[in-house]
């Protein structure tokens, strides 16, 4: 790049936190005496795909209620499109989707009268680079529900009620997007389009997403990073595969040799089995190597969370890790 | 493009759009002939029968007094049980979370609610006319006072109606509020005069928007005559503007403080926590 300064380009450099979507510095929260959140920080990035994992009751809903401005936090430092989430208007309102649990409103009504409806309150907030909202036709054939467009949302079945509520909550074309346990009820195929469609968002539109899970095989196709969240903090932050890698590092390898069957678990899986080969060549028969998947890492993880170990091996490679 | 504008604009869209909707739904439209239909029957049954100290048919009185109730019945109840619903089943939450989508989901509701009482008013006018006598329908000032007294109505009812339903958090407890109101039926002279009751009765009764819908609605139908045998021996419309207004002014200061509260508290948890609560009831 060369220093020519253009006439009419501004030359102010953008602030450093600019290019964050969401900024959360040691978000803390108490109900009464109980601490739910010890301060959770993270960050990310214009079209990054998150993936919140962590068990039952570990704060995950309430982190990301705080985020979509539904409930106010007890401490910390909070930035989601750029504003506080408890002082966002309505203009940031519409900047952002909201796809929940447990949707059963609008029963009476037709899912292309809602999707029309909900889609004008939008329209005020268009801009040149993001019109808003999404034409109804046009959204209705991304989620497939044009065959059922003019069918009452009561009639419609678990996972099309499902694709309805993340048509709503897309049909402003948000630039941040939150899905709550997104594929609960649907069928392999529908997961499937539901996982392109997540693609097409943040790759095409550059939505940034921050999904909740209980699915780490989809939380590993979907996400560009990973945070684990257990007993109010995040234990691990990093994409899939580092985290396999990281935290479990030793791979399982099977085979059978003579009609017996032998399991091993090696650091170095290529090394053992290039050793393994050398030493029986042809009578190594049905060779397996399986690297540590997403869920041995979770497991690992969450495990010695609970069992308190916060100070294991684990804790400290996964310190380094972020670290870097 | 105004965002402000927009909203009510698609808020007024929302209200005919529920309102369809209500219409060609079943267990609604049941909902609500078969209480006219209950009302109808006991007025046709009322229809030989005098009002005391008078030649005049007490089930033509009944009529101008059930759609006075039928307005305060509307306004306040089916209202606040609309916010529980919506309330438990995420509508509202659905509301917050669409930028102006609180502006559109209340002038939607009041749409709706204004609707859905011009309807049953004529639900129960329309076939009534056919056998009671002694109506004014033919005179233009009797429509006139029907007109405002049914606008005041809303206006006393509705945002007492907001109130109650924003308070009440599970839909078992609408109760507390149904209850009372049946109550107040018996007390307000809707089907009869209430000249013999004792002097507190009537003070009680006369402290709530029904007596005075009651009557509003019987001063816009029947003859002036008729207005020897009520309380005071007149309409008393100022009287009536009065408490109707004093209701009206209460709703308006606390409906938005309360509506706020309410929806500011929404969140997915709180109405997972209400499913979950539907569902152990239902079991």
């Amino acid at each position: 790049m060369t220093a020519v300064e253009l006439p009419g380009v501004s030359q102010t450099p953008h602030p450093p936190d600019d290019d964050f979507v969401l900024d959360v510095r040691d978000l803390r929260m108490r109900y009464g005496s109980v601490d739910v959140l010890h301060g959770v920080s993270f960050t990310a990035r214009r079209g990054e795909v998150l993936a919140l994992l962590g068990p039952n009751g570990a704060g995950k809903t309430t982190t990301i209620e705080i985020l979509e401005g539904f409930r106010m936090r007890s401490a910390g430092e909070v930035s989601v499109l750029g504003v506080d989430p408890g002082r966002g208007d309505e203009r940031w309102r519409a900047r952002m989707g909201v796809v929940l649990q447990s949707w059963r409103d609008h029963g009476k009504w037709r899912v292309r009268d809602l999707l029309t409806h909900l889609g004008t309150f939008y329209a005020p907030y268009s801009t040149a680079r993001i019109p808003r909202p999404w034409p109804v036709t046009d959204l209705l054939d991304t989620v497939g529900l044009t065959a059922h467009a003019d069918k009452r949302v009561h009639q419609l079945s678990g996972g099309q009620r499902r694709r309805l509520d993340v048509a709503i909550g897309i049909v402003g074309r948000p630039e941040l997007l939150f899905l709550d346990e997104p594929t609960v009820g649907f069928d392999p195929a529908a997961r499937r389009e539901f996982h392109e469609l997540v693609h097409r968002l943040a790759d095409l539109d550059e939505t940034t997403i921050l999904l909740t899970t209980h699915d780490l095989d989809e939380a590993e196709k979907l996400a560009d990073r990973i945070l684990i969240l257990a007993g109010g903090r995040i234990i691990a932050d990093g994409s899939p595969d580092a985290l396999a890698r990281r935290v479990a590092g030793d791979a399982e390898i099977r085979w059978s040799r003579d009609g017996e069957r032998f399991v091993h678990s090696a650091a170095d899986a290529t090394r053992f089995v290039r050793d393994l080969l050398r030493e029986h060549g042809d009578s190594v028969q049905e060779l397996e190597v399986r690297r540590a998947s997403l869920e041995d890492a979770y497991m690992a993880l969450v495990y010695e969370q609970e069992s308190g170990a916060r100070t294991g091996a684990t804790a400290r490679v996964w310190q380094q890790g972020s670290d870097r | 493009m105004n965002p402000t504008s927009v909203a009510v604009r698609a808020g007024l869209r929302r209200g005919w759009i529920e309102l369809r909707n209500t219409f060609t739904n079943y267990q609604d439209l049941w909902n609500y002939f078969f209480p006219t239909f209950v009302l109808l029957v006991a007025m046709f049954f009322m229809r030989g029968s005098t009002v005391p100290g008078t030649t005049f048919s007490l089930g033509a009185r009944t009529l101008p007094s059930a759609l006075g109730m039928g307005l305060a019945f509307g306004g306040m109840l089916v209202l606040a049980s609309q916010l529980v619903v919506d309330r438990e089943d995420g509508t509202l939450l659905r509301a917050k979370a669409t930028p102006n989508g609180m502006l559109g989901y209340l002038i939607g509701k009041i749409v709706l609610m204004s609707a859905m009482a011009l309807v049953s008013m004529a639900l129960q006018l329309i076939p009534a006319l056919f056998f009671l006598d002694g109506l004014r329908v033919t005179s233009a000032a009797a429509w006139f006072t029907l007109a405002w007294v049914a606008v005041l109505g809303l206006i006393a009812t509705l945002p007492m109606g907001a109130v109650f339903g924003s308070l009440i958090e599970n839909p078992r407890n609408l109760g507390l509020v149904m209850l009372p109101n049946m109550g107040l039926i018996a007390l307000s002279g809707i089907f009869y005069p209430i000249n013999g009751y004792p002097g507190w009765l009537q003070a009680v009764a006369q402290a709530f928007p029904i007596y005075w819908l009651g009557l509003g609605m019987r001063s816009a139908l029947l003859p002036d005559g008729m207005a020897a045998v009520e309380l005071g021996g007149s309409w008393r419309h100022l009287e009536m503007f009065g408490v109707l207004g004093i209701w009206a002014v209460l709703g308006l200061v606390l409906a938005p403080v309360v509506l706020r509260r309410m929806a500011r508290r929404e969140s997915g948890s709180r109405v997972a926590a209400r499913r979950e609560r539907a569902m152990q009831r239902a079991v």
